[in-house]
């Protein structure tokens, strides 16, 4: 039922011989606490350039916290963390800004490029949102603006893209379409992704490599080899699911 | 007064303008003030409400037309305007730059804020026999009273507002690396805005109030000369033409920053809708 994606969506494994993909974000021990209580304990994470990962883990996990840190949005994070590169963050609200219309949120802050306008106009044109353009953000229905909100993340051309939950609000339709955007953007510009979510179906259908946080720290770690379009049914990911519930908690007994 | 925080992302219905009633029915809302003009000149005409009263609503506008036609009118409310001018100029001047620098910067609120606070407890009127002895009778105690009304609800409101703006969209601007000029041009000023109009229909208020009282202060020409003066001689009617002049004014004034709101706040969806 779902139209095959390009070919592009599953980059061929690196040659033997080639040099390994190089990290574009590193933590190192990260440890972050909030009024005595600890939140981070030692976080390790390394993702590499062009690599999209998906991080799961129960409300109070420590997720936003460290996709926050990577964001550079915690001053007191320290030298724990390095990002090579340029990030661009969408997050679960779209926070576009009210009284600028939408392709003057894209095209704020924009800089070395020659024409922010046309740049701006263009990342709208790959979400479809190109007659939107000169709309007022409260006018947008909420899919419309996590697209732009999307838009304005990669008119960056980052290096490094952090999503945060940006999914979560959206209906199970418009989900499904923005999931595949998402893809389908990932794709074209290969930026290493890090998409935190408590969906488990939807970091199985998006990432190379899922991680569970907990407890603070990476407690659990799966790599996700299907090609991509997958289909949640699939035998794989129906084993991997029950996996990763149970890391988080969740006893699959008694239901189907 | 409503409250100070602007939380953004809910404006909804509660923030939607209505837009004037129907107008078929809008007649409906004439007869009552229409009567009571009927019943009051029927009043006078019976001679149950003597002139030195309150005059007829006939004698009303010949009052006014002769107010007119000898200039006094128009001589009294151009020196009342000019006060107002240059009062509310300097007072928004002096409201929304402290608001600035109070708002922009933590060692700015810390300098700015408290005084503030404390001063803006003093009851303005209050202020009127120190500023005559400070400034004697002419024009600078009438003006400074006039800066003070109007200063402040702009300095409350801008204040709020800027401090008010959504910290999420703070955020937004250090991920995408604005600079500070940046944030304060497109985030921290445009968020503070519909707040400041706020502002400034209480300042345009509090100042036709502040106008009034300054100009019982011995005053030697404007609309409260005129109005003081008709008391003099029991001249009711030149005093009701003088409090309608005042009237009509406050709704000028109130109807233009309505227009202001409406063309700077077009990114709400409430004023999209109407």
């Amino acid at each position: 039922m779902a139209p095959r994606l390009p070919d592009i969506l599953n980059p061929p494994e690196a040659p033997p011989g080639a040099p390994p993909r190089t990290p574009v974000a590193r933590i190192e021990g990260l440890t972050r606490a909030f009024a005595g209580r600890t939140v981070l304990d030692g976080v390790d994470l390394t993702i590499a350039r062009g690599e999209f990962v998906a991080m799961l883990g129960r409300s109070g996990s420590g997720k936003s916290t460290l996709l926050r840190a990577l964001a550079g949005l915690d001053d007191d994070a320290g030298g724990g963390v390095t990002v090579d590169g340029t990030v661009a963050v969408a997050f679960q609200e779209p926070r576009l800004i009210p009284w600028r219309r939408v392709i003057a949120n894209l095209a704020l802050g924009l800089r070395g490029v020659p024409d922010p306008r046309a740049a701006a106009l263009a990342a709208l044109a790959e979400v479809g949102l190109t007659e939107r353009a000169d709309a007022w953000p409260l006018t947008l229905s909420g899919g419309e603006a996590q697209r732009a909100s999307l838009a304005r993340a990669l008119v960056r051309e980052p290096d490094l893209l952090l999503l945060d939950e940006p999914f979560s609000a959206l209906d199970a339709l418009t989900r499904i379409a923005v999931h595949r955007l998402v893809l389908d953007l990932w794709a074209r510009h290969g930026p290493g992704i890090l998409l935190v979510t408590h969906d488990v179906d939807e970091a199985l259908l998006l990432a190379d490599r899922v991680l569970v946080l907990d407890g603070g720290r990476i407690a659990h770690e799966e790599q996700v080899t299907l090609p991509r379009p997958r289909h949640r049914d699939h035998p794989e990911l129906v084993a991997l699911r029950s996996t990763l519930l149970e890391r988080l908690g969740v006893t699959l007994e008694g239901t189907t | 007064m409503s409250a100070p925080v602007l939380d953004l992302a809910v404006r909804g219905p509660a923030a939607r303008r209505r837009r004037p009633k129907i107008p078929g029915t809008a007649w409906k809302r004439l007869v009552s003030p229409l009567v009571i003009l009927v019943v009051w000149q029927l009043a006078s005409s019976a001679g149950i409400l003597p002139d030195r009263l309150l005059a007829a609503p006939a004698t009303l506008v010949g009052t006014a037309v002769d107010l007119i036609q000898a200039g006094t009118l128009q001589t009294a409310l151009l020196v009342s305007l000019q006060r107002v001018a240059i009062g509310f100029t300097i007072g928004a001047v002096a409201g929304v730059g402290l608001a600035l620098i109070a708002g922009l910067s933590r060692f700015g609120e810390h300098a700015v804020d408290p005084p503030m606070q404390m001063l803006r407890a003093i009851p303005l009127f209050g202020l009127i026999p120190l500023f005559i002895l400070w400034f004697g009778i002419g024009e600078t105690p009438k003006i400074a009273i006039l800066v003070l009304g109007v200063a402040f609800p702009l300095y409350l409101n801008t204040f709020a507002g800027i401090r008010g703006v959504d910290g999420k969209l703070a955020e937004v601007a250090k991920v995408q690396r604005l600079t500070r000029a940046e944030l304060i041009a497109h985030i921290v000023l445009p968020g503070a805005l519909p707040q400041t109009l706020v502002g400034l229909r209480q300042s345009l208020g509090i100042g036709w109030l502040a106008l009034i009282v300054a100009e019982q202060i011995n005053a030697d020409a404007g609309l409260g000369y005129m109005i003081n003066d008709a008391r003099e001689f029991l001249r009711t009617d030149v005093i009701v033409v003088g409090l309608v002049v005042y009237c009509v004014l406050g709704l000028i004034t109130d109807a233009l920053v309505r227009l202001l709101e409406r063309r700077a706040l077009t990114w709400r969806r409430g004023f999209l809708t109407s």
